[in-house]
């Protein structure tokens, strides 16, 4: 067919067939110019004024030079109504620029909502263009990311927009922990919109000019009369450090691209693997109250110092975040004693569940430091269910199959030793330092019950505290593999990441586990 | 004499038993040790030595008395349980909380340490004890030898005033001035007058420069009486005073003594201390610029005759002022072993603590004076923890993160008591380290100073680093134009760090694209990757723009094998190097020249911090496009923090000094908060109203309280009253009050680590 087409017509008239060939070129060309500056430059100019990029300049810097392949330049909204249909209200590629490209050479895929067109706002093609590449990465096994600033639903559109939400919706719930799927929102993102961002594995926030919202401040304030800005309603501010709901928020529009670049560095280097680390050996200190900072910690053992945290302001009596060994991507859950003791509560559960199921997922293995004085007693706590969002933390440690190391590293009291990664709950490795203490609680606590009345409390804690405040109780009962010098946990973490790479687990067969939300 | 020397393989065997991580930096200490590492072994001295002090100094005593073969004690405090001298001491002994009036100067649980552990003889180092009789006298008393001069000597000298009493009687050329009681201004000023301007006012019992007043005229006299009579009564309960003449730009220089017990004592020539900073010595050299053989002899024989007026015995510095003309007068002698006697170490061969540890036993000493040589120069440079920046140094507190000496450069001693990991605290002084370097001429010194201080890595506290590479490059410390302004006339606005020259600024620029591009390229290569990249050829040529300060530039970068040429500015500059991104340290060489850089830090947004000729500086390395979008990012106005009150460190709020309704004016304290054993007054930056307490119904009334039990319990603000949570800059969710206009935040989290909870 494709032979013989060319030939009829260059019979039938072969001018006709060139003219209309010109045409059709001139008309392919003057459609990518026009996709290519979007909604125009006077929208592009004010995008820039809101210190904002145009989702081209994004994606640009985002991937690496000349990498962008496109898809769907040509696409254009099919709503007919309230004058969508004339000429002047039809922008190739609609608003939203898709396609794959790559980051110091890793295949990912990506779209970028364009605020110039009709505010960013999805429409059915919209939705159509992002739900294409999405299923490209799924079959590929590429990651996706968002740039999302959108106004929200294509309102002339009507429910065809809302379709195109839940379209994406099911990707993404689909795409879960088949392919990471990262979100950065670098403008609004309201109403139904949030809940993309919300499914995938890590949302990025640019501060002050990024909203996450489900209704807005007028709304809010029609409803239940409480005034409230956009930024303290939806801002990064709010969801890096109160609701949770960010994991990381940037300066602006190019320092967020270039730490999303940088998020994507799991790579090869040369930190010697043997490399002893002498300033662990006094990092904790003497007395068992006396904070330090997990992060001296984290920084000194991991390659070159490098430590993507995430989640940096909420919950801070946990950190989470990827870091390598030896080259090896690895995902690290440390309690932060200098934090609230570093006590689990219900925030710090279920960002460090979170965390430990996105790296089972995607195999990346858990290297957990335990320096944890228990779950945080009080009302607050148990009315806000700390047994149940406590639970999420243990089901997702139990239920990992990645290579698991722990290192006890001070305290490691009650049910919260139980919990964070320990051997019960199939750790592959566990380590106590010399300055563990693994016991059921602190030695006045304990001495309080088991010799309740008794007057030689002091001397009974001295014996609790020779006998419990430290590694052996654990160790002789098998329950960690070893009591190492602090110097040697780089050494020996890379050893058994070696050695552990070709660990292979399964848990029984089943439709879904059932993690108690 | 039968010389023995210690087998470098038992003395590693030494430390591999008590401290197995310490042992490759001592043994290179030894190999590079400057002073004699030979001694007599029939020559019985001590079976025990308790050091009664802490950091380098402990440390160094320590390593004399293992080349003896001496067992050493260490007395530490509570947080210094692990420190360095602790662990390289054959026993350590606790004496005490952290407060050094509590533990390091508890003169009772010392003598217990001492009887304990059976210590026959004490060395006190310098500062602490060292000087202090009573200490002398308690020894004494029991039988334990000091390791320094009779009690007698230490009282003669400890006293400025009778101190220059002796040394008038022993001809020793002493400042025109009075010393006694003053009791009025008027007389103050009479003797001033009688003396001639400028003169000089201070306590007489105050040591060092402590409390030191300049008067240029009589009202200025008025006014120095006044002050220093006052803390003369207050600090020292002496009221004496000294007034003496004071001279203009002086030098400050001093003799190294050594006397024993037998009349004996010779001069192991001087120490140049002219480089100070708020009369605190920074750098030292060995021997001095300025000093002709005629006048090191002068000065040589008079520091000896004072010596022996006070029977001195053991090692002890005499110090003097010497003028312009070379003029030099007595200003005080220091009846211990001083901080710098590393340099004259240098440059004599003799182990001065070895040498005290003899005398005080009782020997007579080795040498004659016609021994004691000059050979090459040493230069000390004392490395603090403090930030330069201000005022020349202003103490600063943290933790080691990281921490290497650059003992692998030859003619390098590093005396340092502090390891990687180990904390600078609020209780001792800041010092790091005494970074020595010798060379057989001053220039060869300096050269190797040069490398030592862009070899030195310390990470995790502000040191002045910046401040001591200035000034072994500044033209006239070169050449020897030096007194003890010179700080003050060199920068008098203050230090500011290097100053980058068109060609320097060049070569950072330089290596700053460059690393950035190795980072970059780095970047590329990754484990695990199943799918075959893309990109058939490397890229090797980039435009790339750098920041530094104000002034933008553009780069054109070409890479060929390691070897960048960089084309900024006009110039062209080659960089290449190891590029090892895991190194705090980067070798580079530029223009064919090796330069030493360290990468301080390094960050996805571009930002590079290089120390390089000692200073540290930002820049921020873009590609072309990112730094074209990045014109397009908004300046973002620093917060207005004048209507929030944070805490400065974390602590306990013990009062809250408004009630609902109050009004505070600027300055005014709105609370307190106990931190570190201190209190700190929080207070207003503008004028507010403390807002009545308007909390919605239906809280519970605790949380309206502003009392320390409130923060004593804190809760995660934000679960059960979500109006009650905000969050500082920081991010970290704070306990506050709301005032009018005026929020008031106290970091409250951080003292759940006094909660035991499980």
């Amino acid at each position: 067919f494709r032979g013989k087409l060319p030939q009829t017509s260059l019979l039938r008239d072969s001018r006709w067939y060139s003219v209309s060939h010109l045409s059709v070129k001139e008309r392919i060309d003057k459609k990518r110019k026009a996709a290519l500056i979007g909604g125009g430059q006077k929208r592009i100019d004010a995008q820039h004024k809101r210190g904002k990029l145009t989702a081209r300049e994004r994606v640009e810097l985002l991937l690496d030079p000349d990498s962008f392949v496109e898809t769907d330049m040509f696409v254009e909204h099919r709503c007919s109504d309230f004058g969508m249909e004339q000429d002047r209200n039809k922008f190739p590629g609609d608003s939203v620029v898709t396609g794959r490209g790559r980051i110091n050479g890793r295949l990912v895929y990506v779209f970028s909502q364009d605020f110039t067109v009709f505010g960013g706002s999805l429409s059915g093609a919209h939705a159509q263009k992002i739900c294409k590449i999405m299923d490209q990465a799924m079959t590929v096994g590429a990651p996706v990311i968002g740039l999302n600033d959108s106004g929200g639903a294509r309102i002339q559109e009507g429910v065809e927009s809302l379709a195109g939400y839940a379209d994406i919706f099911l990707r993404n719930v689909m795409a879960s922990g088949v392919v990471p799927q990262i979100s950065l929102i670098m403008g609004p993102c309201a109403g139904g919109a949030v809940y993309s961002p919300a499914l995938t594995d890590f949302t990025f926030m640019v501060k002050d000019t990024s909203y996450l919202f489900i209704t807005g401040p007028d709304v809010v304030k029609s409803v239940t009369n409480e005034d409230v800005t956009q930024e303290e309603l939806g801002g990064a501010k709010t969801h890096t450090s109160v609701s949770g709901v960010a994991h990381h928020a940037f300066e602006n529009d190019v320092e967020a691209l270039l730490n999303l670049r940088e998020f994507f560095n799991f790579l090869e280097c040369h930190d010697p693997s043997d490399r002893l680390v002498p300033s662990l050996d006094t990092i904790v200190p003497f007395e068992s109250t006396k904070a330090y900072d997990m992060l001296d910690i984290i920084q000194a053992i991991v390659d070159e110092r490098e430590f993507f945290e995430i989640m940096p302001n909420y919950a801070k009596n946990i950190v989470v975040g990827f870091a390598r060994m030896n080259g090896r991507t690895v995902g690290i859950v440390g309690n932060q004693p200098k934090v609230a003791s570093g006590c689990l509560d219900i925030n710090s559960s279920v960002k460090g569940a979170r965390f430990v199921r996105f790296c089972d997922a995607f195999n990346i293995p858990i290297i957990t430091f335990v320096d944890v004085p228990g779950f945080l007693p009080g009302t607050a706590q148990e009315y806000g269910g700390i047994i149940r969002h406590g639970a999420k933390l243990l089901f997702a440690f139990a239920e990992a199959t990645v290579p698991k190391i722990t290192i006890i590293t001070r305290k490691a009291y009650g049910g919260a030793y139980d919990v964070m990664s320990s051997k019960h709950l199939r750790g592959d490795v566990n380590y106590a330092w010399p300055s563990a203490e693994v016991a059921v609680m602190g030695a006045k606590g304990a001495v309080q019950i088991i010799f309740r009345g008794k007057d030689n409390q002091a001397e009974a804690e001295a014996e609790y505290v020779e006998k419990f405040a430290n590694p052996f109780p654990a160790a002789v009962r098998g329950f960690v593999d070893d009591i190492i010098e602090p110097s040697t946990t780089r050494r020996k973490i890379c050893r058994d990441l070696d050695v552990l790479a070709s660990k292979k687990q399964v848990n029984p067969w089943k439709k879904h586990a059932n993690i108690p939300l | 004499m039968a010389a023995h020397s210690l087998s470098p393989s038992l003395y590693r065997l030494l430390f591999a038993v008590k401290y197995a991580s310490l042992h490759s930096r001592c043994c290179a200490v030894h190999k590079k040790a400057q002073y004699s590492t030979i001694y007599n072994p029939s020559e019985k001295t001590f079976e025990k030595i308790l050091i009664a002090n802490r950091g380098e100094i402990a440390c160094r005593v320590i390593k004399t008395c293992k080349k003896m073969g001496i067992k050493t004690v260490a007395v530490h405090s509570d947080v210094d349980s692990s420190a360095v001298h602790a662990k390289m001491a054959d026993e350590a002994v606790c004496v005490g909380p952290a407060p050094t009036s509590k533990s390091y100067l508890n003169m009772d649980a010392i003598m217990d340490a001492i009887r304990t552990t059976g210590a026959q003889a004490v060395h006190p180092g310098y500062g602490f004890l060292s000087e202090n009789k009573e200490f002398a006298k308690r020894l004494a008393a029991e039988g334990v030898t000091f390791i320094g001069p009779d009690t007698h000597a230490i009282q003669a000298m400890g006293d400025k005033i009778e101190s220059k009493l002796i040394a008038k009687a022993a001809k020793v050329n002493t400042i025109p001035g009075f010393d006694g009681v003053v009791k009025t201004a008027e007389e103050a000023v009479k003797i001033a007058q009688d003396i001639g301007y400028p003169v000089m006012i201070k306590a007489s019992a105050g040591g060092g420069g402590k409390g030191m007043r300049i008067a240029w005229n009589d009202e200025e006299t008025r006014e120095g009486f006044r002050f220093s009579s006052q803390e003369a009564a207050s600090s020292f309960g002496d009221d004496r005073l000294l007034i003496e003449k004071y001279i203009d730009n002086p030098r400050h220089i001093e003799i190294q003594v050594l006397a024993d017990k037998h009349g004996n004592a010779l001069w192991l020539n001087e120490r140049e201390c002219s480089i100070q900073r708020r009369n605190q010595k920074v750098v030292e050299e060995a021997p001095s610029t300025f000093l002709d053989s005629v006048t090191r002899q002068a000065m040589g024989e008079q520091a000896v005759q004072l010596a022996k007026a006070v029977q001195y015995s053991s090692a002890g510095t005499v110090e003097f002022l010497v003028d312009s003309k070379k003029n030099f007068y007595f200003l005080e002698m220091n009846t211990r072993l001083q901080v710098e006697h590393p340099i004259t170490e240098c440059i004599t061969g003799l182990d001065l603590v070895e040498q005290m540890i003899r005398v005080a036993k009782g020997y007579r000493l080795q040498h004659k004076q016609e021994d004691i040589p000059i050979n090459g120069w040493a230069i000390e440079s004392r490395v603090y923890a403090e930030d330069p920046y201000k005022s020349f140094g202003l103490p600063s507190i943290g933790r080691l993160s990281q921490y290497h000496e650059p003992l692998n450069l030859s003619n390098v001693r590093v005396d340092s008591g502090i390891q990687e990991g180990s904390d600078i605290s609020i209780y001792y002084d800041p010092m790091i380290s005494k970074l020595v370097t010798y060379g057989a001429t001053r220039s060869e010194a300096l050269a190797r100073m040069e490398d030592a201080l862009d070899n030195y890595v310390i990470r995790g506290v502000t040191h002045n680093i910046p401040l001591l590479r200035e000034i072994i490059t500044h033209p006239r410390f070169i050449s020897g134009d030096i007194s003890t302004n010179f700080l003050p006339e060199v920068y008098p606005d203050g230090f500011k760090g290097h100053q980058l020259e068109a060609d320097t600024r060049r070569e950072l620029l330089a290596s700053a694209a460059a690393l950035y591009i190795t980072a970059q390229l780095r970047s590329q290569r990754f484990l695990g990757e199943l799918r075959v990249s893309s990109s058939p050829v490397e890229c090797n040529h980039w435009e790339l723009c750098v920041e530094l300060g104000e002034q933008r530039h553009v780069l054109e970068i070409t890479k060929s094998g390691n070897v960048y040429t960089v084309e900024v500015d006009g110039g062209e500059v080659e960089v290449s190097g190891q590029w090892d991104l895991a190194s705090p340290l980067l070798p580079l060489t530029i223009n064919s020249t090796h330069k030493m850089l360290q990468c301080l830090s390094r960050d996805a947004s571009g930002n590079i911090v290089l120390q390089y000729l000692g200073t540290s500086f930002q820049v921020r390395v873009l590609s072309k496009l990112a730094a074209e979008l990045n014109s397009y990012m908004p300046e973002k106005v620093p917060e207005d923090t004048s209507s929030i009150l944070r805490s400065p460190m974390p602590g306990t709020m013990v009062a809250v000094s408004v009630k609902p309704g109050d009004t505070v004016a600027e300055g005014q304290e709105i609370c307190v908060i106990e931190a570190m054993k201190m209190q700190n007054s929080l207070t207003a930056v503008k004028q507010a109203k403390r807002r009545a307490a308007t909390y919605p119904a239906g809280v519970p009334r605790r949380t309206q309280r502003t009392t320390a039990h409130v923060i004593r319990a804190p809760r995660f603000a934000g679960e059960r009253n979500p109006r009650q949570a905000k969050t500082g800059e920081g991010g970290s969710l704070l306990y506050y009050m709301q005032f009018l206009g005026f929020r008031f935040q106290v970091d409250g989290f951080d003292n759940m680590v006094n909660l035991g909870c499980s």
